[in-house]
């Protein structure tokens, strides 16, 4: 088991929003270190969705159910409500269909964890008004040519589409070097994650 | 993989369907007696918990791993069953049953029929997939175990692995079905009815009764000349045979020339030593005639089932495209089934179940692993 020092900050913000026992769904689960985090600390049922095949190897070895394929096009098979919790944690920004996947998991999932960069947060901010250079960030670490990024939102961003959606924000965790944002989270925090359902 | 396997291994024989019993088909039509040859690997350990069973393909029988006296060729899956492998003999006992129909022990074709005691022939009645789970499940209870901790196999093992899954899903805890389909498309009926044809166009195959006499070996070399080129790839040909000629000689006018169609000529000459052609004819049959869904659709089948299950299935296998893979992933999504699933990128074809040992081995023995867990946790 892993000691709680090693555990990120964003993976800590969802065990906290996820309810022991539950069925969880990690659409984009890479390495599968947050479902075996998940399974380890709130012995959930969890199931992973993703693209890398060598990824895929990484989560069988940790006891893994893992589904080697696209998020785009992964969810339209499962029943509604199939899940207590879809996270889609760092993965929203690389859709190709945001809201057909955000709109399937609100079916397939009870509640839907969104974790996503900030793209609003103050040093992304400064690089682009005093640098004219496009943000490079702890969480859009990213250069412009090799981004796997599609899309680029704030935190005010999501809620406002929330809100004209109608989807309900249930939590909403803001995060910045591993502490917990409280004051002006569109500026001080790059990594945002929200608890929504329908 | 450790270099030392499972060693000296010998087949064994179950009969049942004794008279007056009889094994009835899902065509209704019976069989008596019904003979299973089968090898085992491992020992059963004292729960009887830890049983795994091999399901083989088209052309594989019961001698999955190991040696038999005097042979220097390993079984079909020898790489992948022994200490320390896969499906690892310090842990697991492991079966391997020649399917019902075949040639290499069990009842087919070409054994002896008690009623008219010759070779059935084309008396023997049409089998299918179900039916040869149906004796696997037999032997299963002959062995004594209730639960089979995983049901394993590619191509038509992997229809059986499915099978499994229709009519005995209380009997396993987890499935493996490997370059598989729920059914075949058209495109495979249409290899399978090509090699059946070069069977039947021998004129030594004489409407099936050849027993006396000669065996249709040209035709049986036919069909599996075709069935190699569709296991292999268009990059795996290239690789191996590229447009190498076997020698510099002045070919002479439709000798085997090139390096493709000696290899070709070679696999097909050496299956007609070890199988019967009346065997492809009923087995390619029962994999066109399965389809998962026939009863009702294959998802309501797994629906409420606490069976895991991993299919695995390989980029360049054109016979058993990925796509047909993932319709069997997508009915364990929709039945809520704690399934994985891995693409694995290879340029084998659909041989690859057979020669991707280290990634097989790594998806297999991590999910067995997680399988027998979850049971000491319940």
């Amino acid at each position: 088991m892993k000691e709680n020092e090693t555990i990120k900050s964003d993976h800590r913000a969802i065990l906290d929003m996820v309810e022991a026992n539950s069925s969880v769904l990690d659409l984009g689960c890479g390495d599968g270190d947050l479902l075996e985090l998940l399974m380890l600390k709130k012995n959930v049922r969890g199931q992973g969705i993703e693209i890398d095949e060598q990824a895929i190897y990484r989560c069988v070895a940790k006891g893994l159910s893992v589904l080697h394929g696209d998020i785009d096009t992964g969810l339209s098979e499962y029943k509604d409500n199939a899940f207590d919790y879809v996270i889609l944690n760092q993965s929203l920004q690389q859709l190709k269909h945001v809201e057909t996947v955000l709109f399937d998991a609100l079916r397939v999932g009870k509640k839907v964890i969104v974790g996503f960069p900030n793209f609003a947060y103050c040093r992304a901010r400064l690089r682009l008004f005093f640098r004219g250079r496009v943000p490079i960030t702890a969480s859009l670490p990213y250069t412009w040519y090799e981004t796997p990024n599609l899309h680029f939102l704030s935190t005010l961003d999501f809620l406002d589409y929330c809100k004209e959606k109608k989807i309900k924000v249930e939590r909403k965790v803001y995060l910045a070097a591993d502490k917990r944002i409280l004051i002006l989270p569109n500026f001080f925090a790059n990594i945002g994650i929200f608890l929504i359902s329908k | 993989m450790t270099k030392i396997g499972v060693g000296i291994v010998e087949t064994k024989y179950f009969t049942f369907a004794n008279k007056p019993d009889e094994f009835v088909l899902e065509s209704k039509e019976k069989l008596s007696p019904v003979t299973i040859a089968y090898e085992t690997y491992g020992a059963l350990n004292k729960e009887k918990s830890n049983a795994v069973l091999i399901l083989h393909a088209l052309s594989g029988d019961a001698h999955a791993a190991g040696f038999h006296k005097g042979e220097d060729k390993p079984g079909w899956w020898d790489n992948m069953i022994g200490p320390g492998r896969a499906f690892d003999t310090d842990k697991y006992f492991v079966i391997c049953s020649n399917v019902l129909s075949g040639c290499r022990g069990s009842t087919g074709p070409a054994s002896y029929n008690p009623k008219t005691n010759k070779p059935y022939a084309l008396d023997f009645p049409i089998v299918s997939i179900g039916d040869m789970v149906s004796a696997q499940k037999a032997l299963i209870d002959y062995l004594g175990i209730d639960k089979l901790l995983t049901v394993v196999g590619g191509s038509m093992g992997g229809m059986q692995v499915l099978s499994w899954l229709i009519k005995y899903p209380q009997n396993i805890r987890s499935a493996i079905p490997i370059a598989t389909a729920l059914r075949h498309t058209p495109q495979q009926i249409a290899f399978d009815e090509v090699g059946r044809q070069a069977i039947m166009a021998d004129p030594d195959w004489n409407s099936g009764n050849y027993y006396e006499g000669n065996s249709p070996d040209r035709g049986l070399a036919v069909a599996r000349m075709i069935g190699h080129i569709t296991y292999m790839s268009d990059i795996s040909m290239t690789e191996k045979f590229g447009r190498q000629k076997k020698d510099n000689k002045q070919p002479f006018k439709f000798t085997a020339d090139f390096e493709v169609e000696g290899y070709l000529r070679y696999r097909g000459d050496n299956f007609v030593k070890r199988f019967d052609a009346n065997s492809y004819l009923y087995i390619t049959k029962a994999m066109d005639n399965f389809d998962a869904s026939e009863k009702k659709p294959f998802h309501e089948s797994l629906s409420g089932k606490s069976v895991k299950v991993l299919v695995i299935a390989f980029k360049s296998d054109w016979l058993y495209p990925a796509y047909q893979s993932k319709e069997i992933v997508k009915a364990c999504k929709y039945a809520g089934i704690e399934t994985s699933y891995c693409e694995i990128d290879s340029t084998y074809g659909h041989d690859a179940f057979l020669l991707e040992i280290q990634e097989e081995t790594h998806l297999i023995s991590h999910f067995l692993k997680s399988v027998s867990q979850k049971r000491g946790k319940a």
